[in-house]
């Protein structure tokens, strides 16, 4: 990054003034750094600062076996790990061709949208107590608590789950659990309209959110967002639809996109995505077919010599694996992970340009980054 | 000796307690009704139902360690706290919390001094108590607090524009600007201002709002971008001391708006032979449940609110509420011209 520049005004120079927003800050949501330079309280140019996390996972898993790994993927989206989970074990099955049971695509569809809604909750109320509006943040702790429960229910955990087998589900869905899952969409129906109503038509809202950070579908496209950034625009990508994976091909949903691309249609898509999930939810809940939860996987899994990728759709955009087997080892060759935040990250950049101090907390809000991802 | 000594010092020290405590208790309260606006339920361990909560607040901040930053002004940092904090307790030395009553055989005013200036003595108190955030800002040599306290203090000077002009249409009403002779305006003209001046009435309470720095305007402290703002080096007592100011600001800025619009310590539509029943209620009363309404208010809108940005908040009030309050000053002037 440049040095601060000095303005030779006609009565007196002014300063450019660099400013740290970071790494320990209310609203970076982690350990992000930015470093701002203003002028006033614009926003000239910024950067970012990453890597407060770095754990290595990637180089970790090429020293674990393939099923100690889904432990590790835990630890990237902490906010959702269960997705994590299944986007490895799928790309896994894709590299060993194994057959996975509906019912277990079924229940992995239930929590990769149960785990969708819990990180939407937990979007929706930072990005609103970034902007002030400190209520909505207790009200979308309080729904997550019950998606926590449910998958507490399932796998004992609540936050880091490792969920997932390679092949199919650890355990099949407790008695009962079904009918609790869908207890809890109708309860979480009118929880987002009650979010709504505190957000989406309030003029202090809207006013902080409209016009905030426009980017056009092919700039988002340019800079690699993904996810609800990327919808936002009005590209109308989404894995879930494009290339279906786990029992998506047998669900009916709609992908909500946005028009201008600011902060506030990046905020609708998500809402719509809530109710959108809920819709999943019941469809696959409902259709859940009986059967055996794990496919016919061999004792040692030693997937033969080759590449492959698989994406599916993490609440915060493309998740993709990249994995190398040698064919020889019990442990991958290269494991590389494709995170949507650190994707999403690369825009904040252009994003915050020209905008001022207040709107960058809001626009880090809206992108929806979670810094063990982005780290890993 | 008595009326001119003993019993003015007595009420000071009454006021200034009281205030302290009430202000310390503000402090609960808001804690409380925004636990329960978030379906929690706020402090619970210290008391029962935490309400010696303020107690344990005030032992921790005064055992703490009250940190001076190295590179910081002592002096104007060390005096920046005691200057917001003094303004803000010495305005209540001219809000009348009821009229003259009698207590054990004697007259006594339920208010400190009745100055024949009371409003223009508040408005140019409360400009002072700006003086301690800029200075806070500027002397804590950090770039947070500096950013945090050019928006405090343009944000004070412009809301205070929109006040003051608003508050002449009162005086316009009343004739006079000591608070004691606007209350008793409201009395002899059997009406609120509310109803009379509704639209002065919103100005100074979205004004008053801001230039305590509450939600949604508290910009010079947006945790979420200045990480506290001004405040952000200040520690132990001192810090509490901008703490309490804020609170004893709104309790004032609650107080005045009862006092102008809400006829202070009058019943509804005063004066009204039908309404007499309503002097039953002790005056003070009818002052405290109408003041406890309105920080009641400003508790209820932080919880609900998101905040302005900065632009947007000078815009809204240079470029609404300053020619809402000149167009309110024209009509007012226009109307008392044509009744007369």
């Amino acid at each position: 990054m440049a040095t601060p520049t000095v303005h030779h005004g006609a009565m007196f120079d002014t300063d450019e003034l660099v400013i740290n927003m970071g790494p320990q800050h209310p609203s970076t949501h982690g350990v992000l750094r930015v470093v701002l330079r203003l002028d006033g309280e614009k926003v000239v140019d910024c950067d970012v600062v990453i890597g407060y996390l770095h754990r290595g996972i990637e180089k970790l898993s090429e020293n674990r076996n393939w099923t100690q790994i889904v432990l590790l993927t835990d630890r990237m989206d902490y906010v959702a790990a269960a997705t994590s989970n299944v986007g490895y074990c799928e790309t896994v099955e894709k590299l060993l061709q194994l057959e996975v049971p509906r019912r277990a695509k079924y229940v992995r569809t239930i929590l990769c949208e149960l785990q969708r809604i819990a990180s939407h909750c937990l979007w929706v109320g930072t990005h609103a107590m970034d902007i002030g509006a400190m209520t909505v943040f207790l009200y979308a702790f309080r729904e997550r608590e019950l998606i926590l429960d449910l998958f507490e229910e399932f796998c004992g955990a609540r936050l880091t789950y490792n969920s997932m087998r390679i092949g199919g589900l650890p355990q099949d869905i407790p008695p009962r659990w079904d009918k609790k899952v869908l207890e809890f969409c109708s309860i979480m129906d009118s929880k987002i309209d009650e979010y709504e109503e505190l957000l989406t038509h309030n003029r202090i809202w809207l006013e902080r959110t409209k016009d905030i950070g426009i980017i056009s579908g092919p700039e988002a496209i340019g800079l690699g967002l993904c996810g609800p950034a990327l919808r936002g625009s009005g590209v109308p990508r989404d894995v879930r639809k494009d290339e279906p994976y786990s029992a998506y091909d047998e669900m009916e949903f709609d992908v909500p996109v946005g028009t201008r691309g600011d902060t506030y249609d990046r905020y609708l898509v998500r809402m719509e995505e809530f109710r959108q999930s809920l819709r999943i939810i019941r469809q696959a809940v409902n259709g859940l077919p009986e059967g055996p939860i794990v496919g016919k996987v061999p004792r040692l899994i030693k997937p033969a010599a080759g590449e492959t990728y698989h994406a599916i759709e993490s609440p915060k955009g493309e998740l993709g694996y990249f994995i190398v087997s040698d064919g020889k080892s019990t442990n991958p060759y290269r494991f590389r992970v494709r995170p949507p935040s650190f994707a999403n990250l690369q825009g904040l950049r252009r994003l915050v340009r020209g905008h001022l101090v207040a709107d960058v907390v809001a626009l880090i809000g809206s992108i929806d980054i979670v810094l063990g991802e982005v780290d890993r | 000796m008595i009326d001119s000594f003993i019993i003015p010092l007595l009420k000071i020290v009454i006021v200034l307690n009281a205030t302290l405590v009430a202000v310390t208790y503000m402090v609960l309260l808001e804690r409380k009704v925004i636990a329960w606006a978030q379906s929690r339920l706020g402090p619970m361990r210290v008391g029962p139902y935490g309400i010696l909560q303020p107690v344990a607040d005030a032992v921790k901040l005064m055992l703490k360690e009250d940190i001076t930053p190295t590179r910081a002004d002592k002096w104007v940092f060390t005096a920046a706290p005691i200057i917001s904090m003094v303004p803000a307790l010495i305005v209540y030395a001219v809000i009348p919390f009821g009229p003259e009553v009698s207590l054990f055989g004697r007259k006594v005013a339920l208010y400190i001094t009745d100055i024949n200036v009371g409003l223009l003595y508040i408005v140019s108190v409360a400009s002072v108590g700006v003086y301690g955030i800029i200075l806070a800002g500027y002397a804590s040599n950090s770039k947070y607090p500096l950013l945090a306290s050019l928006r405090a203090s343009a944000q004070l000077i412009s809301y205070e524009v929109a006040v003051t002009l608003t508050l002449v249409s009162v005086i316009m009403m009343s004739g006079t600007l000591s608070m004691v002779g606007i209350v008793d305006a409201q009395y002899n003209q059997h009406v609120w201002y509310v109803i009379a001046q509704p639209v002065a009435f919103v100005i100074v309470l979205i004004g008053g709002l801001a230039e305590t720095n509450r939600a949604p305007f508290d910009l010079p402290e947006a945790e979420q971008e200045l990480t506290g703002g001004f405040h952000t080096e200040y520690s132990g007592m001192r810090f509490a001391l901008f703490f309490l100011a804020e609170y004893a600001n709104m309790i004032v800025v609650s107080s005045v708006v009862t006092t102008l619009f809400l006829g202070g310590w009058l019943p509804p539509f005063p004066n009204t032979a039908v309404l007499h029943f309503l002097y039953y209620v002790p005056s003070w009363m009818w002052f405290f449940v109408k003041s406890f309404a309105f920080l009641y208010l400003f508790i209820w809108i932080r919880a609900t609110l998101p905040r302005y940005r900065y632009d947007q908040l000078m815009r809204l009030g240079w470029k609404v509420l300053i020619p809402l309050a000149i167009a309110n000053l024209v009509v007012t002037g226009i109307v008392k011209v044509a009744l007369m």
